[in-house]
C-alpha cells in the first residue's frame, strides 16, 4: 500500500529527470511484461521476479534506477537476461509462445503510460486493433522497437556521463541539458509505446484464432473490458465450476484469480503462507461438508488478478487497482469508490470452499485417497508453486537456495548469510541451538568449521617472520665466547625450526584481553558474536561481493 | 686367538637364553632409574637392541632428535613432549609417520606452534590413539578440534585453557570421538551448553567430565544426567549451575561416584538435597568455597549413605553444621577442613568422635581450635594417615606429643607454622611410615628434634625445614643418614647450614628437588658435592646463597643432567657459570634475579645456548640491553620472559622475620 503511494507520486513528478527515468524503466520493464509471458508460461515460470522487485526498488529512488539499469547490475541480471533474449528472440518464438500468453492486458498498460505523458493515443489503438494480422508488419514494428530501445540505450548512458560530472559543470549547464535529454526521451517513448501499441491487437490475433471461434469475441472483450464481463463473469466463475469443470473461457481465469487476490490484501499473508500450509494439514472436514474447488494452472500461474478497466494494467491486489484508478479521473477518488468493496451478505448459507490442486496424484488433488483440501485460493497458489514449479528463483546471495515463490526467496533473502551456523550436510540454520538440535538428531552429521578460521589460523604459523627474525638476530654482534657461539651462528640450527610469529603468540596484550571477554560475557552465553562473524561467512562461504552484500542491507531496509 | 675366545665367551652368555619376553620382564624393575636402562643398553649390540623393543614411554628433552629416537623406538606407545616447548607441525608430521598405528597417548600440554594440519596429520596416520593432552593450546580454534575429531579410538581427551574452540569445534569433537570416556573442558571458555550437551549426546562412554569455569547452565545438565556411566563430575567455577541444575541430575547420574562443584556459589542445600535420591554411589563431594556450612546443608547430604570424602575448603562454618555433620551414621575417610572460618573446638569435637574411620584430615589454617581439638582428634582418629594442620596457632606445644603417642599410622604430617618442639618431633618419629613432614616456620625444634627423627622415621621422603632457624648441619646429618630415600629438601633460610649440610645431602641419591635459600655459610664446594651425589636434582633453589659462584655451576653442569629448574638470584655467579649450564640440555626454568656479575652479552649467549628454556624470570633492566630480534627468536623457541623489577633485598634475620608476620597480622 505504502509503496504503491510512493510510486504514484513518482509517476507524478513531471519535473525531473526521475519521471523519465521512471518511466523509461516502467517502459522497457512492461514490454519486457509483455513478452516474457511467453517465455515464462511455458516453462511454467511466473514472471514474478519482474514484476516485483524492479517495482519496490522503483519506489525506493529513481536514481538508483538509472545507475542501476545501464550499467547492467547483477541485482537486475533477470531483468536483462530477459531483455536480451526479448531482443534476440526470433520471430517464430514469438509466434509460437504467443498462444499461451495472456497477452490482452498488457498492451492497455501502455496506453496508462500515456494517458499519464498527455498523450492519448486512443484513436490509434481502435485503428490498430481492427488491423489483419500481417507478420511483415510485425517485423517491421519490432526492428523498429529495437531500434527505439537501442536509441533509449545512448541516451541514458549520456545521463550517466552527465551525472559523472557533476561535480565538474555549472548547475544551469546541467539542467540545459538534462531537460534536452528528458525532451528527447519522452518523444522516443512515447514512438515505442505507439509502436508496441501497435504490435499488440496483431499478437491477439493470433492468440485468437487458434482459440475456438466462439470463444474470441469473448476473449476480447474480457481483456479490454473486463470490468463488464469480468464480474459478471466471476460469480459464475467460481461456483459453476464446482471442482469438476475445466475452466473454458480465458476471462474466467481473469476473474478467479481476481478473487483470489482479495485474499492476497493482506501484505502479512505472504509470510505466513508457509504456516498457514502447514496448519491446514490438521484440518478434518468431513468429506461433503464442503464445496471443492478447482483452478487450472494457467489460472494459479497468472501474475495479475486485478486489471485496470480503463487501460488495462494489471495488479496484484484489489487496493492496489484502486489507487490507480484515481490517476483515470475524480470520480475514482471518491471514498466510496476507494473503499473496500465489501462482500454482500448473501441470503442462504453458503458451503464452505475448499480447493484442489489440479496436478493429478497430489496428495491435495481431489482424486487422492487421502485428500486434502487448501483453504484458499492463496494456498493452491502457493502450493501449487511449491511443489509442481520449478524453483526459478535462486538466491543471488547464496546461489544454492532456489525458491518458487517470491515471497519465499525474499524471506530467504533476508535471512541468508544470517545463516551462519552450518552443518557438514549443508544445511544452515540462524540459530546455533537449532543446527546443534539437528545434529544430535542425526547421525554423523557434524557442525561445519568456517572455513575462514582455517585460513586464518594456517596463516599464523605460514607467516615468514622467521628469516627475519634470525637474520635481525644474526646481525646483531653480542660477545660471544666460541665454543656456544658456534651454536647461535649455525643457520641450520635457527632454521630448523622455521619459526612462527613469536610475537604475536605471546602478546600479553591478546592473552589478557580473550581472558577478560571470557569474563565479562560469563553468565551470558558467548555464542551471541559480533557482527564480524557474519561478515566473514558472506564473503566466504557465499562469494558474494561485499559492495553487493551492502547494496542488499540497504535495500532491506528501505522495504 | 684373543678373537676366538671372545667368541667361545659370547656363546656362554646366558641371556642368549633367556626368550625375549623374560629379558623384557627384567628390564621392567629398570624403569626406576632411567641412567639404567641407559647403561643397560649400552652392554651391547643385543641389548640395546632388546631395549629399543621395550621401551613403550618416550619423553623427549629436545624435539630436533625425534626422527633419530622414534627410529630406534619402534614400540613407542606413549610420547610425552611436556618438555618440549616448540613443536610444530612438521615435528607433529615426523611423529605421525614414524609412530603410526602404534602410538596410544600424547602429551603436547606444554607444547605451542602446532596448528590444526600438524593435528591432523597425527590424528589420520595415528589410527590407535586413545589419549591426547592438548591442554594449553590457546590458539587452536575449531579448526583444530574439527581435525581432533577423526580420532574415532580416543577416549581421553585434555583441552585444558583452550579458549578459542568454540562449540562448534567441541561439537566435531563430539560427533567424531564416540568412544570418549574422558573429556577434560577446564578453562575452555568458549563453551557453552550446547557443545556440552552435544558432548553428553552423542559420547554415551563417558565416565569422566570436567566442565570447570566453563559458562554452562541449567540446560545442558539435563543431558549430562542422561550419561549412564558418568562417574566423575568437575563443575567447580561455574556459576550458571543453582538449585534447579541440580535437581535437574536428580533424574539420572545413578553412577556418579564424584561430584566437585567447588566455588559454586549458587548452591544451596535445597539443591545439595536432591542430589541425595540420586547418587546412590557418590563416594566424594567437594564443596569447597560454596555456600556457608549450616545443619541444612549436612542435613541434605546426610543420606549419601556411600560418602566417604567431603572437602569444604574455605567455606563459612557453623558449629552447628560440624556438628550435623558429626551425627552422619557412615564415617568419613577424608575431611577437608581448610581454611575454614568458624571452625571451633566445641564443633571439630563433636565431628570427629563420630568419624572414627577418618584417614585424611586437613585443619590448615583452623586458628580457633586448640588442646582440645587435637586430643580429641588423636583420640578417636586412630587411623589417621594424614594430618595437615598449617598454622593452628593456638595448639600448644604439648599437643604434638599426643600425635606420636596415638596416630602411629601416620604418613604425612604437615605442621608448618607450629608451636611443635624437639620433644614433639621425639613423639612423632614414633611414625614410622611418615614419608612426608612439614617442619615450616617451626622455630621452636632444633637438632635434637632432627636427631630423633632421622633414626627412626626411615621412610621420609619430603622434609621441609623452610625457616626453622634453630637446625643445622648437626640435625641434617642425622637426617640424611636415616632417611637415605629423601627425594625432596627444603632448608631456605635456615641459616646455620653450611657446607656440611650439603655434603651430607649428597648421600641422598634420590633427592630431585634441594631449596637452601637465604644459606650464606653455603659455598660452590658444599653445591658441587651435592651435583655429584644427587643424580637426579631437578630443582634447585640456592637464591640469596651469596657465597655460591661460578665454581658450583661447572660441576652441576656436568654431573646433574636431569636439572630442569634453577633459581640463581642474588648468587655470585657470572656470564662463565651461566654459560656452563648450558650444557644442560635439560634446563627450562631460570631464575635470574640480581646477579652482579651478569652482563647482558653473557646473558644472551647463555640464553642462546640453553635450547630447552620455557620460562626465564629476569629484571627489567635487561629487557632494554638484550637485542629485540634475539628475544623474539628466543620467544619463538618457546621460551616466555617473565620480566620483574624488584628492589634488591637485604636478607633479615629469620627470627625476625616472624615477628615481622605477626606484627602484619
Amino acid at each position: 500500500m505504502l509503496t504503491e503511494l510512493i510510486l504514484l507520486s513518482c509517476l507524478f513528478c513531471i519535473n525531473s529527470v526521475e519521471f523519465v527515468e521512471v518511466l523509461l524503466f516502467f517502459f522497457v520493464f512492461h514490454l519486457c511484461a509483455l513478452l516474457l509471458p511467453q517465455e515464462t508460461n511455458s516453462d511454467m515460470d511466473p514472471d514474478d521476479s519482474l514484476t516485483e522487485d524492479p517495482w519496490i526498488k522503483s519506489s525506493s529512488s529513481g536514481n538508483e534506477l538509472l545507475k542501476i539499469m545501464p550499467s547492467d547490475n547483477h541485482s537486475f541480471t533477470n531483468f536483462n537476461l530477459h531483455a536480451q533474449k526479448w531482443e534476440g528472440s526470433s520471430y517464430l518464438d514469438q509466434q509460437i509462445r504467443i498462444e499461451q500468453q495472456f497477452s490482452g492486458f498488457t498492451k492497455p498498460k501502455h496506453t496508462s503510460e500515456m494517458d499519464q505523458q498527455g498523450n492519448h493515443r486512443n484513436e490509434n489503438h481502435d485503428s490498430t486493433r481492427i488491423r489483419d494480422w500481417d507478420p511483415r508488419t510485425l517485423l517491421n514494428n519490432l526492428s523498429f522497437l529495437e531500434q527505439k530501445i537501442h536509441q533509449l540505450q545512448e541516451l541514458v548512458h549520456l545521463i550517466v556521463g552527465r551525472r559523472g560530472q557533476d561535480g565538474v559543470q555549472g548547475n544551469d549547464l546541467i539542467v540545459q541539458q538534462q531537460q534536452l535529454i528528458t525532451a528527447d526521451l519522452t518523444s522516443i517513448i512515447v514512438q515505442l509505446i505507439s509502436t508496441a501499441g501497435s504490435l499488440l491487437p496483431t499478437m491477439k490475433h493470433t492468440l485468437s484464432s487458434a482459440s475456438p471461434a466462439a470463444n474470441q469475441l469473448g476473449q476480447v472483450g474480457g481483456v479490454t473490458i473486463p470490468s463488464t464481463i469480468g464480474t459478471s463473469a466471476s460469480a459464475g466463475g467460481l461456483t459453476c465450476n464446482d471442482g469438476v469443470a475445466k475452466v473454458e473461457d480465458q476471462s474466467n481465469h481473469v476473474d478467479q484469480l481476481r478473487d483470489c487476490g482479495i485474499e492476497q490484501n493482506h501484505p502479512a499473508d505472504e509470510h505466513e503462507l508457509k504456516d498457514e500450509d502447514e496448519a491446514e494439514e490438521e484440518e478434518n472436514l468431513p468429506p461433503g461438508s464442503y464445496e471443492i474447488l478447482q483452478l487450472e494452472k494457467e489460472e494459479i500461474l497468472a501474475p495479475h488478478t486485478h486489471f485496470c478497466t480503463i487501460c488495462g494494467k494489471g495488479f496484484k491486489r484489489d487496493a492496489n487497482l484502486r489507487m490507480h484508478m484515481r490517476g483515470h479521473g475524480d470520480e475514482y477518488k471518491t471514498p466510496a469508490a476507494l473503499a473496500k468493496p465489501h462482500k454482500e451478505p448473501s441470503s442462504e448459507p453458503t458451503l464452505i470452499k475448499r480447493y484442489s490442486c489440479p496436478y493429478v496424484g497430489c496428495k491435495r488433488n481431489k482424486e487422492h485417497k487421502k485428500f486434502q483440501p487448501l483453504k484458499t485460493i492463496l494456498c493452491v497458489k502457493n502450493h501449487y508453486k511449491r511443489t509442481h514449479c520449478e524453483k526459478a528463483y535462486t538466491c543471488s546471495r547464496c546461489n544454492i537456495k532456489k525458491f518458487s515463490v517470491i515471497a519465499d526467496l525474499k524471506t530467504h533473502e533476508k535471512h541468508c548469510g544470517k545463516d551462519k551456523w552450518l552443518c557438514s550436510c549443508g544445511t544452515t540454520f540462524s540459530r546455533k541451538d537449532k543446527l546443534f538440535g539437528h545434529i544430535s538428531l542425526f547421525q554423523g552429521h557434524t557442525p561445519a568449521v568456517s572455513p575462514d578460521e582455517t585460513k586464518g589460523s594456517a596463516g599464523m604459523s605460514d607467516r615468514g617472520q622467521t628469516s627475519e627474525v634470525t637474520m635481525k638476530a644474526r646481525q646483531e654482534n653480542f660477545k660471544v665466547n666460541a665454543s656456544h657461539g658456534n651454536e647461535f651462528q649455525n643457520p641450520g640450527v635457527v632454521k630448523e625450526g622455521a619459526y612462527g610469529s613469536p610475537s604475536s603468540y605471546f602478546s600479553p596484550l591478546n592473552f589478557d584481553t580473550s581472558n577478560l571477554n571470557g569474563f565479562q560475557e560469563f553468565p551470558r552465553p558467548p555464542f551471541d558474536e559480533s557482527d564480524s562473524s557474519l561478515s566473514f561467512l558472506l564473503s566466504g562461504s557465499c562469494e558474494y561481493p561485499p559492495h553487493k552484500a551492502a547494496k542488499y542491507m540497504s535495500s532491506t531496509e528501505m522495504e | 686367538m684373543k678373537k676366538q675366545k671372545q667368541i667361545s665367551q659370547s656363546n656362554y652368555n646366558p641371556f642368549d637364553f633367556l626368550s625375549e619376553e623374560i629379558v623384557f620382564s627384567i628390564l621392567d624393575y629398570l624403569s626406576d632409574n632411567q641412567f639404567d636402562k641407559k647403561s643397560f643398553s649400552l652392554v651391547c649390540k643385543s641389548f640395546f637392541a632388546i631395549e629399543s623393543y621395550h621401551r613403550k614411554t618416550l619423553k623427549p628433552f629436545r624435539p630436533e632428535h625425534l626422527t633419530k629416537i622414534l627410529n630406534r623406538y619402534p614400540q613407542i606407545t606413549n610420547l610425552d613432549l611436556s618438555l618440549c616447548p616448540r613443536i610444530t607441525d612438521g615435528t607433529l608430521t615426523v611423529i605421525a609417520s614414524l609412530c603410526k598405528e602404534m602410538l596410544r597417548s600424547i602429551n603436547l600440554s606444554k607444547s605451542k606452534f602446532f596448528t590444526h594440519v600438524g593435528l591432523s596429520n597425527l590424528v589420520m596416520n595415528c589410527g590407535n590413539l586413545v589419549e591426547i593432552d592438548l591442554s594449553n593450546a590457546t590458539e587452536l580454534k575449531d579448526v583444530g578440534a574439527a581435525a581432533l575429531a577423526e580420532a574415532r579410538n580416543l577416549e581421553r581427551l585434555w583441552l585444558v585453557r583452550c579458549k578459542s574452540i568454540t562449540d562448534i569445534g567441541l561439537g566435531c569433537i563430539a560427533v567424531g570421538c564416540r568412544k570418549l570416556r574422558l573429556i577434560s573442558l577446564r578453562w575452555c571458555l568458549g563453551v557453552g551448553d550446547l557443545g556440552v550437551g552435544l558432548i553428553a549426546v552423542k559420547c554415551k562412554e563417558i565416565r569422566s567430565l570436567d566442565l570447570s569455569y566453563l559458562p554452562i547452565t541449567n540446560e545442558c545438565l539435563s543431558s549430562i544426567s542422561k550419561l549412564q556411566y558418568l562417574e566423575d563430575l568437575v563443575l567447580e567455577g561455574c556459576y550458571g549451575i543453582d538449585d534447579d541444575s541440580l535437581a535437574s541430575l536428580e533424574q539420572g547420574c545413578k553412577s556418579l561416584e564424584k561430584l566437585d562443584m567447588s566455588s559454586c556459589q549458587n548452591v544451596s542445600h535445597v539443591g545439595l538435597s536432591s542430589l541425595t535420591s540420586c547418587a546412590g554411589c557418590l563416594r566424594q563431594l567437594i564443596l569447597a568455597y560454596g555456600s556457608p556450612v549450616t545443619p541444612a546443608v549436612a542435613d541434605s547430604l546426610q543420606k549419601l549413605s556411600r560418602l566417604q570424602s567431603v572437602k569444604l575448603d574455605g567455606c563459612q562454618v557453623t558449629c552447628s553444621g560440624l556438628q550435623a555433620i558429626g551425627n552422619w551414621c557412615v564415617s568419613l575417610k577424608e575431611l577437608s577442613l581448610s581454611k575454614c572460618l568458624g571452625v571451633t573446638d566445641e564443633g571439630l569435637c563433636s565431628l570427629v568422635t563420630k568419624h572414627k574411620d577418618l584417614r585424611k584430615l586437613d585443619i590448615t589454617c583452623c586458628r580457633k581450635i586448640t588442646h582440645v581439638s587435637i586430643s580429641h582428634i588423636m583420640n578417636s582418629c586412630a587411623l589417621l594417615t594424614s594430618l595437615r594442620m598449617e598454622s593452628c596457632t593456638l595448639v600448644p606445644r604439648e599437643a604434638f606429643v599426643l600425635i606420636g603417642q596415638r596416630c602411629q599410622y601416620l604418613e604425612e604430617l604437615d605442621l608448618t607454622d607450629n608451636e611443635i618442639d624437639d620433644e614433639g618431633l621425639k613423639s612423632i618419629s614414633k611414625c614410622v611410615s611418615l614419608s612426608s613432614l612439614k617442619l615450616g616456620i617451626c622455630l621452636n625444634i632444633t637438632d635434637q628434634g632432627l636427631i630423633h627423627l632421622g633414626m627412626s622415621c626411615v621412610n621420609l621422603k619430603e622434609l621441609d625445614l623452610y625457616r626453622s632457624a634453630g637446625i643445622s648441619d648437626l640435625g641434617l646429618l642425622a637426617i640424611t643418614r636415616g632417611c637415605t630415600g629423601l627425594e625432596m629438601i627444603n632448608i631456605a633460610y635456615c641459616n646455620q647450614i653450611t657446607d656440611g649440610s650439603f655434603i651430607s645431602i649428597s648421600k641422598c641419591s634420590k633427592l630431585n628437588t634441594l631449596e637452601s635459600r637465604g644459606c650464606p655459610f653455603v659455598t660452590s664446594l658444599g653445591l658441587a658435592a651435592v651435583a655429584v651425589g644427587c643424580k637426579q636434582l631437578t630443582t634447585l633453589d640456592i637464591k640469596k646463597c651469596q657465597n655460591i659462584d661460578d665454581a658450583g655451576m661447572i660441576p652441576l653442569a656436568h654431573f646433574s643432567p636431569n636439572l630442569k629448574q634453577i633459581n640463581l638470584s642474588y648468587t655470585s655467579v657470572t656470564d662463565v657459570g651461566l654459560l656452563s649450564l648450558a650444557s644442560i640440555s635439560g634446563l627450562q626454568n631460570m631464575t635470574i634475579l640480581h646477579l652482579k656479575g651478569l652482563s647482558p652479552g653473557g646473558l644472551g649467549a647463555a640464553l642462546l645456548a640453553c635450547g630447552g628454556l620455557t620460562k626465564v624470570k629476569l629484571q627489567t633492566s635487561f629487557k632494554s640491553l638484550l637485542p629485540q630480534p634475539l628475544l623474539q627468536h628466543l620467544e619463538a623457541r618457546g621460551c616466555v620472559f617473565q620480566w620483574r623489577e624488584k628492589p634488591f633485598q637485604a636478607e633479615v634475620d629469620p627470627t625476625c622475620w616472624k615477628i615481622q608476620l605477626d606484627d602484619l597480622e
